[in-house]
């Protein structure tokens, strides 16, 4: 469907010197808040996925409300706080739904 | 007209009593055509029987079939079994497992349908709810005959149509932490098909406690998840969120929507991974979570960790024993009462009834009405004259309050009156609208009250033809 326009948001950290951009999918509650399925978002390179969520909320402070209680997966895969992300990773924000 | 309402509510009730006794009588056919399918089937000759030895209890070994099905079996189940991945020992395998469906609703109705006419041995369904008109959209096992009976009562009905064959467990009550153990203890494996953060706590850590496998589905709006939980040392739920989602303060007032199909296709997945734990085929869906976005037609499946040896239920010290579950307080855990207790954050003389409200509208009394509720609901009905400001809303949009406040107070200057108008604030329970009035009176809008109920009290008590949603 050619209609259905993905809406990237691109958010830049102020040091590009040596940056990565990563894709950050939002689902749920995160993409309530966020208003966006994913955007593209601009870290340091080392960064951390815990320094990712931190640019996050700076840019969206209502997704502190999620913080808490999300699981995080990087590439598809298990994440922890500490892993590093690379250029062109993908971190999904997977916070719980209950409906049904 | 007051007799004609009589007569019709006769009618009605009529129906009621009718259509129950329906339902019974055709639960009592289904049992009793089983019951003479199962004789029928045992006294059968049969050229088979070699060994001497026969059982009328166990049909199919009359028939010399080492696999236990029943010729009935054999022909009902006959695409399962020429399924080469599948076949006769996932079939046995599947009609001697028992099955607990917690929830009737938007993914218990597809779970039950398709493992009752899989052939699980033994469904178990529970669930407090009756049927709701508003239910129909999404829980495909009720019909309208069953408007206003107990849902485990309709969807064992509708199993019982499509696979008689098996044995169903009705629990008509809410699970709860004084039944539980005793309830899922009984089957093999456990389908979380509720919708609220406390019995999802609740049953995972009820599934660690008897160590049965936990498949887990929810869906909301446009997306779904779906995880098998406390399978082969794999995670249990807590490990995954060990802190309950924060509820915003009026969960009830802003109820979200759901598409019915999403809940459809996550359920069918729930019964799908339950037939694959309980024939032993294929691979679970442990350690893993799918999620479903049905608006970008998106499935992904991402992995998670495995069990967190800290964590509380399941973790390696864990003192989470049953005496603990039974005196666990989930709704406090998770901050969200199930028993919809509406809020009461104002004082009496901040607030009104709907019927006040009514003879505020006769009198024409000079007054601003505020909505806040969000603003697709609005779209479905609202008051007349009314100001839609949703409670999200409500801070960055108060200057139009300011100005809709200030013109009526404008339109009286004429007058020589300078009193300010009234406000009211309407919501759809009656929740929403106290936060909101607390808000409005701390910043200056000194006259503001809520009415109470909201909009569902107004049609309750003022206007029964108001639509309700
Ligand atoms: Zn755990």
């Amino acid at each position: 469907m050619d209609a259905t326009k993905q809406e990237v948001t691109k958010i830049e950290s102020d040091d590009t010197s040596s940056s990565v951009e990563i894709k950050v999918l939002l689902f749920a509650r995160a993409r309530e808040l966020t208003g966006v399925p994913d955007l593209i978002l601009k870290v340091p390179s080392g960064s951390t996925t815990q320094k990712c969520m931190d640019e996050l909320v700076v840019k969206f402070p209502s997704l502190e409300e999620v913080r808490s209680c999300v699981v995080l997966a990087l590439n598809e895969e298990y994440t922890t706080d500490s892993a590093i992300v690379k250029h062109r990773d993908e971190l999904a924000i997977i916070p719980p739904i209950s409906g049904g | 007209m007051e007799a004609n309402g009589g007569d019709s509510s006769e009618i009605v009730r009529e129906l009621e009593a009718l259509k129950l006794r329906k339902s019974e009588i055709e639960h009592r056919i289904s049992t009793l055509e089983a019951k003479l399918q199962e004789t029928t089937a045992a006294v059968e000759p049969c050229d088979a029987v070699s060994n001497g030895y026969s059982s009328p209890s166990s049909p199919a070994i009359e028939h010399g079939l080492e696999h236990g099905l029943s010729p009935d079996q054999i022909y009902r189940y006959s695409r399962q079994l020429l399924l080469p991945s599948f076949g006769v020992e996932a079939q046995s395998s599947l009609l001697k497992s028992s099955v607990l469906v917690i929830g009737a609703g938007g993914l218990g109705s597809p779970a039950l349908l398709y493992l009752a006419a899989c052939g699980v041995g033994r469904l178990g369904i529970i669930d407090h709810d009756v049927v709701e008109l508003n239910n129909m959209h999404r829980q495909i096992i009720h019909t309208e005959a069953f408007i206003g009976h107990p849902k485990v009562k309709s969807a064992a009905a509708a199993c019982r149509s499509v696979n008689s064959t098996i044995k169903i467990d009705e629990h008509v009550e809410a699970l709860r932490t004084s039944n539980a153990l005793e309830i899922l203890s009984q089957y093999d494996i456990i389908v979380d098909a509720t919708d609220n953060p406390p019995s999802r706590y609740m049953i995972s850590d009820c599934c660690v406690l008897l160590g049965k496998p936990l498949v887990s589905g929810a869906a909301l709006g446009m997306e779904g998840q779906l995880t098998v939980y406390n399978h082969n040392g794999g995670p249990c739920y807590r490990c995954l969120f060990p802190t309950p989602p924060p509820t915003t303060a009026c969960q009830r007032c802003s109820d979200s929507g759901v598409l019915g199909v999403v809940p459809g296709v996550i359920g069918c997945l729930q019964a799908l991974e339950t037939i694959k734990l309980a024939s032993m085929v294929g691979e679970p869906l442990s350690e893993r979570m799918l999620l479903f976005d049905a608006l970008s037609a998106r499935v992904r499946v991402v992995k998670i960790r495995g069990r967190s040896a800290q964590c509380v239920v399941c973790g390696d010290n864990s003192s989470f024993k049953k005496q603990q579950f039974k005196n666990f307080d989930y709704e406090d855990f998770t901050q969200f009462p199930l028993t919809a207790g509406p809020l009461n954050l104002l004082p009496t003389e901040s607030r009104i009834s709907s019927k006040e409200f009514k003879e505020i509208l006769q009198k024409k009394e000079r007054h601003v009405l505020l909505d806040v509720r969000p603003s697709h609901h609005y779209k479905i009905v609202s008051l007349p004259d009314s100001l839609n400001i949703p409670l999200a809303n409500l801070e960055a949009r108060i200057n139009e309050l300011t100005s809709a406040v200030k013109e009526k107070e404008d339109g009286h200057v004429n007058t020589g009156s300078f009193t300010n108008p009234s406000l009211y604030v309407v919501c759809r329970r009656g929740n929403d609208s106290q936060i909101a009035v607390q808000y409005l009176r701390e910043s200056g809008f000194d006259s503001a009250k809520d009415i109470i109920g909201g909009l569902e009290a107004w049609a309750t008590d003022v206007n029964p033809s108001f639509p309700t949603y």
